[in-house]
């Protein structure tokens, strides 16, 4: 199996040299690795792409996708854009806070669900759009919540 | 027996799974059209591009054969070919439609795109949430490739990370160059210095997924669809309050009231129409009776607004224009890069003046400091998003003042709780949230 500094290595080559191109890539590769950007995974981070710590540090904080704190195993991400919160993102914010007992923003106790209001997601046409692990969920109605929550590994 | 002439950007997907080579190729896909292309010069190409007055699907509506003609191609560098595939405007979902369900008509538009520009290097810039397109479309590369469908070509799915402001041209490539997406100075224009400060072509999706369709059809063929000014189809977004929200590709210069009655099925619930957004939130809000307009970038252009993606979005008579107006600002402070101070500080100030307005603790003179704020980030920032805050908000301040009106005078939301908007959580509200303790996680 290769390590994580081969891996970002072959991202590196598929771009010029000496562009710091392979940054986002590479980055969320460390992220799948260790969960979130802990100062450890900027580090290493920072290390594969020969570039400070500083200067990964300045790109993770820069994008929504990138993790700077522990999540939970799991994403639950609501759109609550105009076209979603148009037609009634805010009632389904409000059953998945329910649902987990959290307010969105916050990951349950036991560490396992993250959950989160985010913009834009581009499902507009399909309110409302709730991404669960990163994969879109389409229609999504209050009482889907119980059954989105429920299917979700342990 | 191949089927007839494919002549919109959709076409075939009915009939076909398109996201498999051998479909595509079946009903003429990576065939005459790019062997036409392939034995054209630069030169040729780019006329034929420019005779077909392809306008640019992304916003801003730049003829896309002109934007070839500027690329340096005396350069010594490599020239690139970038597409723009960050959709991230509110009310935009048809790149990503494009790129799940014809993604082999948008890579082989990559190719005929960089034989007109002397490119082997193509990057295609996907938003990191559009996780299952980025999954189709490099199987659909890798496919091509396989088949020796590239010619030399290089093409690269890049994901971002999660940023509205990367689907600005400049942001995009200090993104795609592994930076934090802020938008760069112009001068330099990207096709001097554009990406690795080589020549680079920046477009859509959708206009370079329809540039194969003009070179099968031919420029002449292509141009009678739609209207002289703006020819072709588009894939129009429709969201909101209507009965059949979805993706329509029409040809220009259908009217607005056609797309949202006859097509989207009219208002939902049986409520009346209050304001449509007819470019994505970024643009001027229209009221009921200008929605006869023709779609296209001229006739939008004329009434005050913007063609902008293509995106409607419609609103009924349940929303309350100043919750409107805060929730589309939160998104724009959000994103905004902190680059120009009139964008950084200014968006924050806006969500400030509407959230005093929305909760009855503002005055008269609020109205026109709102305006003022605005007036004083119009024209003073590096990009278009600072100016994205500000339009609609202005065109919901001129249009329905009455209503921010009724705010200020009695003392809080005419609505009483009712708007539909109302409460409606938004990333920014989220740091209010205390996180849970570190060592309860994983």
């Amino acid at each position: 199996m290769s390590t994580f500094y081969e891996d970002v290595q072959k991202i590196r080559a598929r771009y010029p040299e000496g562009s710091r191109s392979a940054a986002l890539p590479a980055l969320r590769l460390a992220q799948q690795k260790h969960g979130y950007l802990s100062r450890e995974a900027l580090e290493e981070t920072a290390d594969a792409l020969d570039v400070t710590p500083a200067f990964c540090y300045s790109v993770a904080t820069f994008y929504d996708m990138f993790q700077l704190e522990p999540v939970g195993t799991h994403t639950i991400e609501i759109c609550t854009n105009l076209p979603c919160g148009l037609c009634g993102a805010q009632k389904v914010v409000e059953a998945f806070e329910q649902e987990l007992g959290i307010k969105a923003g916050e990951t349950t106790a036991d560490g396992n669900v993250t959950l989160r209001a985010v913009e834009c997601l581009g499902g507009c046409g399909y309110a409302t759009v709730v991404a669960v692990d990163h994969r879109y969920r389409h229609h999504v109605k209050p009482e889907d919540a119980a059954e989105i929550v429920g299917g979700l590994d342990g | 027996m191949a089927d007839a002439q494919i002549t919109t950007l959709l076409g075939g997907t009915e009939d076909h799974d398109l996201t498999k080579l051998s479909e595509y190729q079946a009903i003429g896909g990576y065939g005459a059209g790019l062997e036409r292309a392939r034995a054209m010069t630069s030169d040729e190409l780019i006329d034929e591009l420019s005779r077909a007055t392809l306008r640019g699907r992304g916003g801003a509506g730049f003829p896309m054969g002109r934007k070839a003609s500027l690329i340096d191609r005396k350069s010594a560098k490599p020239k690139y070919l970038v597409v723009n595939a960050d959709e991230s405007e509110p009310g935009a979902f048809k790149d990503r439609q494009v790129m799940a369900t014809v993604p082999h008509r948008l890579i082989e538009g990559c190719l005929i795109a960089a034989h007109a520009i002397e490119s082997k290097d193509v990057f295609i810039y996907i938003r990191g949430e559009y996780l299952t397109e980025y999954e189709i479309l490099a199987a659909a590369v890798e496919e091509a490739r396989k088949a020796k469908l590239l010619g030399g070509v290089e093409i690269t799915v890049h994901r971002g990370a999660g940023a509205y402001i990367c689907g600005e041209e400049t942001a995009l490539l200090e993104s795609l160059e592994g930076h934090r997406g802020q938008p760069r100075p112009r001068p330099p224009f990207p096709p001097l210095q554009g990406l690795y400060a080589a020549p680079t072509q920046i477009n859509n999706v959708c206009t370079i997924a329809t540039v194969p369709l003009i070179l099968d059809m031919g420029a002449e063929e292509f141009a009678k669809t739609g209207v002289p000014s703006s020819p072709g189809t588009a894939i129009f977004s429709v969201s909101g309050n209507v009965v059949r929200p979805g993706n329509y590709e029409l040809p220009l210069g259908t009217p607005m009231r056609t797309l949202l009655y006859d097509y989207a099925g009219g208002i939902a619930d049986g409520r009346e129409l209050k304001a449509v957004i007819p470019g994505g939130s970024s643009v001027p809000a229209l009221t009921p009776d200008q929605i006869d307009v023709p779609l296209d970038y001229d006739s939008l252009g004329a009434i005050g607004t913007f063609f902008g993606a293509a995106s409607l979005i419609v609103v009924d008579d349940r929303c309350c224009m100043v919750q409107l107006a805060l929730r589309s600002t939160k998104f724009y402070m959000h994103e905004s890069c902190g680059k120009c101070t009139p964008c950084r500080v200014g968006t924050r100030w806006m969500v400030q003046i509407l959230e005093s307005i929305e909760a009855g603790t503002a005055t008269t003179a609020d109205l026109d400091l709102l305006e003022n704020v605005g007036d004083n980030i119009l024209g003073k920032v590096l990009c278009a998003l600072g100016e994205f805050a500000v339009y609609p908000v202005d065109s919901y301040l001129w249009k329905w003042r009455s209503e921010f009106v009724a705010h200020v005078e009695q003392g809080g939301c005419p609505f009483h709780g009712e708007s539909s908007l109302e409460g409606i959580l938004a990333p920014s509200d989220m740091h209010a949230h205390t996180p849970v303790a570190q060592e309860a996680l994983v």
